[in-house]
Order: C-alpha cells, then sequence, then structure tokens
C-alpha cells in the first residue's frame, strides 16, 4: 500500500496510519494520550535541540533514517553534557511512499529509541505532493534533555596538553551511503549509534571532559577546527593513532576522499585531561559502539599558539587540517 | 639507516641547485597535499602542479555549452562530482540547477544508459570530461549505448591527452627540471609514452604511484636524475611499458585524437580526443568550444604551467576561496589552488 494525499487530510485516514504505524511502535504511557502536547514531570536545567533528516537511500546498510533521527537528536542532547529524556517526532511523507518502508523506518526509530533511554512522546505527520517519483520522506526530531550539575563541556574549554580522544574509526556512515548511492560493493555498514553507554560511563566516572562533539557531517577535520579556534589552541594529531578501517581508506583512496572530512553518525570526540587520557580511553572502549577508541593527538596551548589542526603523517610530513569546503564530491578520473 | 630513513634525510638536507619538479597529476596533487610532503623537503625542492586535474583545465565554452543544455526543455546534463561547481562565463552547473535546469549527478558511468533508456522522451548528455584515464569509461557508455540502439544519449566531450600538454609546458612553462608522470593515465598508455619528451628536453620523468613513501622515492629520483633524459618506472605493480591495449583499442574505436582548447593556454594541437566522425550522432556539440572567459586578475594559465605558485595569484586567498572560486584550480579537490588554500602552504 502507498502513502496517498488522503493520509495528510487530517480526516480518519491520518488518524488511521497515526494508529497503525506511529502509536504501534512508539506507544508509551506519554504518547497514548493523544494530546495537544505532551506533558511531562522535570525538573532543573533542560537541554533542547532539533535536528532534520533528509537521506537517499532511505535504507543503507547498517541503518535507515529512522535510526539515523534518534541517533542524531539523542547525541546533540549528549555532547551537551545533558541526559536526553524525550523526543519529538515529525513526518514529512510524499505522497506514493511505500507503507511497509514506513512501517519499517518507524520500528527502527521506536527501537533506537529503547536502546537510547528516550521516548518519543508526541509527533505529526505531513504529506507533500510527489516531487522526486520515489516516494521520499523527511523526519525532524526536537530532543529534551536534562543538563547535568557540575558538567562544563564547551568547545572554548581545550587546554594545554590535553588528549583529544576519538571513540572509534572514521567515516563508515559517508561511505556506507555514498557506496549504496555508487552501486560499489562493500562490506562497509554505516556507525549510525546513539553515544549513551559511553558519555554516561565518562560522566559517572567523573572525567573532566573539556569539550566534547559528535563527529558527523563536515567530519573530524570540521569538529577540531571549531575547538582549535573556540578554544585558541593547536590540535596535533597523529596519522599512525587514527582509527580507519582498511575498507574505508580504500574506498576513500579510489573516489578521492578524506576520511578526516567523512561523516560519521555514531563517533565522538573528547577533549579530556593527559592525566585522564586512559581512564576515559579505557571507559570508551569498553562501552557499546567504543571499542576502537584512541588518543589521536594533543592539544598545544600557549601565548604563541596560532590555532589550527595539525596532522603528523604517518611518513614524517606536517599536514595542516583546514575546514571543509563544497561537499566532498568523488572526483573525475 | 633504511632506504627511507636515506631518502627521507637527502631531501631534508638537499643543498644543490634548485630543482623544481611537476606533477602532472591532480590525484598526485592531492596525495602530496595529504601526506604532508612539503614539508619535508628541503628548500630547494620545489614541486609545482602541472595541468593534470581535468576540471581545472576545462574551458569555460564547455561549461557554457553544458550549462545551455541544461536549461533547454527536456534536456538533462549528467556529469560527474566537481565539475558541477565550476563557472562558466555567467553560470556553473550547480547554478543552472538552482534556476530549474536539468542537471543529475551520476556516480557510475553505466547508469547514464539506464536513465535514458527507461526514460526515451528526453534528451540525456553526458558531460565527458577527463585525460586518458578516463576516456575508455566514455567509450564503453557508447558501446553500450549502440548495443543496446539508444538514440537519447550523447556524450559532450572536452577530452584531453597528456603528452603534447608536458610538450607545451616545456616549451612555455617555467623551467621545469623533471616530471612526475601520472600514475593513473600511465596505467591505459605505458610508462614509454614519455620516452620522445624525455629525449627531446633532456628531462626525466618517474612513474609514480600515490602512497607517500613512493612519491618520495619518486622526488629523490628525479633529484639525482636532474639534467639527464630518462625514464623510471616506480609504480611497476600497475604500470608496464605498453600500458593497456585492450582499453587504447576501445578508445581508438570510437574516438580520434584532435586539437583541444585548454584552459588558459589557448588550443594546443594534439592534445585531445574527440568522436570519430562515424558516431558523430552521439556528440551534442562538442565542436568548437574553444572560447575561454578568464576573470580579470585570474592566473589559471600561469598557476597550471608552473610559472607561478598558486599564492602568488592576486586574487587567491583573498576574493577567490574554495566557496568562491574564480578559477577550476580552486574549485575541485585535486586542484592546486584548492590543496594550497586548504593545507595552508606558503611556497
Amino acid at each position: 500500500m502507498k502513502i496517498t494525499m488522503a493520509h495528510g487530510s487530517g480526516g480518519e485516514s491520518t488518524s488511521e496510519l497515526i494508529r497503525q504505524i506511529f502509536a504501534k511502535h512508539f506507544h508509551n504511557e506519554v504518547l497514548d494520550r493523544m494530546e495537544d502536547s505532551a506533558i511531562v514531570p522535570g525538573n532543573g536545567r533542560i537541554a533542547m535541540t532539533t535536528d532534520s533528516f533528509v537521506v537517499t537511500p532511505y535504507f543503507f546498510p547498517g541503518g535507515d533514517i529512522g535510526r539515523l533521527s534518534v541517533c542524531g537528536t539523542v547525541n546533540d542532547l549528549l555532547m551537551s553534557g545533558s541526559v536526553p529524556k524525550y523526543l519529538t517526532c515529525g513526518c514529512i511523507l510524499e505522497e506514493g511512499m511505500d507503507m511497509d518502508d514506513l512501517d519499517r523506518i518507524i520500528a527502527s526509530m521506536a527501537e533506537t529509541a529503547r536502546e537510547a533511554g528516550v521516548e518519543i512522546i508526541t509527533g505529526d505527520t505531513k504529506v507533500v505532493e510527489a516531487r522526486t517519483g520515489k516516494g521520499g520522506l523527511m523526519i525532524n526530531t526536537a530532543g529534551v534533555g536534562f543538563a547535568r550539575d557540575g558538567a562544563q563541556c564547551e568547545p572554548s574549554q581545550c587546554a594545554d596538553s590535553d588528549a583529544v580522544i576519538l571513540s572509534g574509526t572514521l567515516g563508515e556512515h559517508h561511505a556506507a551511503i555514498l557506496g549504496s548511492r555508487m552501486g560499489i560493493h562493500n562490506n562497509i555498514v554505516s556507525d549510525a549509534a546513539p553515544l549513551v553507554e559511553m558519555v554516561n560511563g565518562l560522566m559517572n566516572a567523573g572525567i573532566h571532559v573539556h569539550a566534547m562533539r559528535d563527529v558527523t557531517r563536515g567530519g573530524l577535520g570540521t569538529v577540531l577546527n571549531e575547538f582549535a579556534s573556540a578554544s585558541a589552541c593547536c590540535m596535533n594529531l597523529q596519522e599512525k593513532d587514527l582509527p580507519v578501517s582498511d575498507q574505508v581508506r580504500d574506498f576513500c583512496g579510489i573516489l578521492g576522499l578524506d576520511p578526516m572530512y567523512m561523516g560519521n553518525e555514531g563517533k565522538m570526540v573528547a577533549i579530556v585531561p593527559k592525566e585522564e587520557e586512559e581512564a576515559a580511553v579505557k571507559i570508551i572502549r569498553g562501552s557499546r559502539y567504543g571499542e576502537n577508541a584512541a588518543v589521536i593527538g594533543h592539544v598545544e596551548k600557549n601565548a604563541d599558539t596560532t590555532p589550527a589542526v595539525v596532522l603528523h603523517t604517518q611518513i614524517g610530513g606536517r599536514r595542516v587540517i583546514g575546514l571543509m569546503y563544497g561537499e566532498g564530491l568523488p572526483r573525475i578520473c | 639507516m633504511s632506504d627511507f630513513e636515506k631518502i627521507i634525510s637527502f631531501l631534508r638536507e638537499y643543498d644543490g641547485p634548485d630543482v623544481r619538479l611537476m606533477e602532472v597529476c591532480g590525484t598526485h596533487t592531492g596525495a602530496i597535499a595529504r601526506n604532508g610532503i612539503p614539508s619535508m623537503l628541503s628548500p630547494h625542492i620545489h614541486l609545482i602542479s602541472g595541468p593534470g586535474c581535468p576540471v581545472c583545465v576545462t574551458v569555460t565554452a564547455v561549461i557554457d555549452r553544458l550549462v545551455e543544455l541544461a536549461e533547454k526543455e527536456n534536456t538533462v546534463v549528467l556529469t560527474f562530482g566537481d565539475l558541477i561547481r565550476v563557472k562558466g562565463t555567467t553560470k556553473s552547473l550547480a547554478d543552472a540547477k538552482a534556476d530549474g535546469g536539468h542537471v543529475e549527478m551520476v556516480y557510475s558511468p553505466l547508469d547514464t544508459v539506464r536513465m535514458a533508456q527507461q526514460d526515451p522522451s528526453r534528451e540525456y548528455v553526458f558531460a565527458a570530461i577527463g585525460f586518458e584515464t578516463t576516456t575508455p569509461v566514455y567509450a564503453m557508455v557508447l558501446q553500450e549505448a549502440i548495443e543496446k540502439n539508444i538514440h537519447n544519449l550523447k556524450l559532450l566531450t572536452s577530452l584531453k591527452t597528456m603528452p603534447n600538454v608536458i610538450r607545451w609546458v616545456c616549451e612555455n612553462g617555467g623551467n621545469i627540471d623533471g616530471f612526475i608522470a601520472p600514475g593513473h593515465v600511465s596505467v591505459i598508455t605505458g610508462s614509454r609514452a614519455y620516452e620522445e619528451l624525455s629525449q627531446e628536453f633532456q628531462i626525466p620523468f618517474v612513474v609514480a604511484g600515490f602512497e607517500g613513501p613512493q612519491l618520495l622515492a619518486t622526488i629523490y629520483a628525479l633529484t639525482g636524475m636532474r639534467g639527464h633524459a630518462g625514464v623510471r618506472n616506480l609504480y611497476r605493480e600497475a604500470v608496464t611499458p605498453e600500458g593497456n591495449p585492450a582499453a587504447q583499442e576501445m578508445v581508438n574505436r570510437y574516438f580520434e585524437p584532435s586539437d583541444a582548447s585548454w584552459r588558459g593556454m589557448g588550443t594546443i594541437a594534439g592534445s585531445g580526443m574527440t568522436l570519430r566522425k562515424e558516431y558523430a550522432q552521439y556528440d551534442a556539440g562538442s565542436y568548437g568550444l574553444d572560447e575561454d572567459h578568464m576573470p580579470a586578475g585570474c592566473s589559471c594559465a600561469s598557476v597550471l604551467t608552473g610559472k607561478i605558485s598558486p599564492v602568488q595569484c592576486p586574487l587567491f586567498g583573498r576574493s577567490c576561496t574554495p566557496d568562491n572560486a574564480h578559477g577550476a584550480c580552486m574549485v575541485s579537490t585535486e586542484g592546486s589552488c584548492y590543496n594550497y588554500f586548504i593545507s595552508g602552504r606558503k611556497d
């Protein structure tokens, strides 16, 4: 069965769609009340974020747009040092979309939300006329979390000699999406994942995380440039310590892409004091999705430091990692 | 000390006469930047990026023609990668698309045949840009279209070949002492393609792959060969003296040598390929696209031929940046200006 304009009419077809798919999968006490807005308990400082998801194809190796839409928002809340609690789900469906595909995507959202320990408590659907002819889907999720007391975690807090820790290998999500669009057969799967366990681990162990960011679009190069500029420091990275899988490295080699700028959906970078680096890496490695975590470099900050990200290459060269420009398009030859 | 350590220390400490080496391949430009090689060389060894990035050497008339086609009713322009952002006289293909033109990026060349077959009501034009490496791919597309009896797929060609542009650089360029010969192109043409040029200009050529240590070994070899003719092949795992005869045969079946227009360099005799007359029905109007509109102050020509370094162009980093590129060298990730800009090279 396909999505039609009637599913967006606000009438019985809309109710049926919500009952059959959204309410069935998301089902929780707050949502089940089906009120105009969800009312939930909470005290203290709240963290709020929103993100929209548009991806082609919407099923890809290792995930789908539903999983992505939960991970992206949950991870954004986590990176501010908050505990994610609630999400909203806004779906814009294109007429012609396959109902079974929608069901799978919403089921995947629900499963990822359960894994991340958040509830989807309110939502909305709209149907638009077919534009692509391929029955597209766009999802917006907003998220609410509660700020932890005492956590001061901002890009401007990087200090001299701090360790730069990356939670795992670079580039899987980008390579998986591009690979499936290009019909390149390989075993690369997206890394889309909620990073709840590793962030909670760091926070509960009292690690003094100075800055933390999930490494999404724009890649590690972009995140570290933001940190370097906000903290007026230099990030010295060692290429030999950068975790990149052989498959992604070869994929990038063929297409002229650089893992430093590839998008990920389940990786983060954390800046922690040098004396806590071993403990922090151990915690991340021991948590789900963190088994390849590594210290990839250190922060240098003194009166003469020019803000920059510098990669010390395996063969002994020195390369400045600048900001990313353009979209990282595959080259011609 | 291992051989590799000896090479590294030689290149760092080299104190002989200045050596100017040109890499004639955009992928080498990228690999050199990625490995941080410029930081490992003595100030007497200079690396210069030559005219080997296909997007960078495409003249504006080709982009203008593609834009015109994209804006035509019932015509769709298909293109690879970064060509989409290169500006013609007034617009890039990305601009044309934003204005409602029909431009689609393709990832796999044979997709173009499938697209044309599925939608016979529209004409599909594939932007066939590239060097010896990519031309066999366009030949394959054509073969497939002919076999499937598809008539609504055409090529707009701007195909270049290496030997005669290298000759042009030797005759007009900035005193090059040696060439890092292109790895991918040499897979097709073979390393022998450089022998005549090497003898004629008494310049060494070394064919290189794309790994850091091999590039360092290539620079080391060329520094030692300075002032002497000779062709060496350090990329033996992929390149033979004869090249790939099957690919050459495929190209020759559909294309023939022609003169070609290069950005900032004008027309260079025998430096391109165009469709053979018997396949002219598959051409989307590629002949005579020679006009080259250079924005005022743009020094692409001098950069591409090694006469000046990107940082010496008056527009570099000021009004010309990757976000607002005047010339294609700043657009492509293989462009010399782009690589200088993002890696902060100042030499």
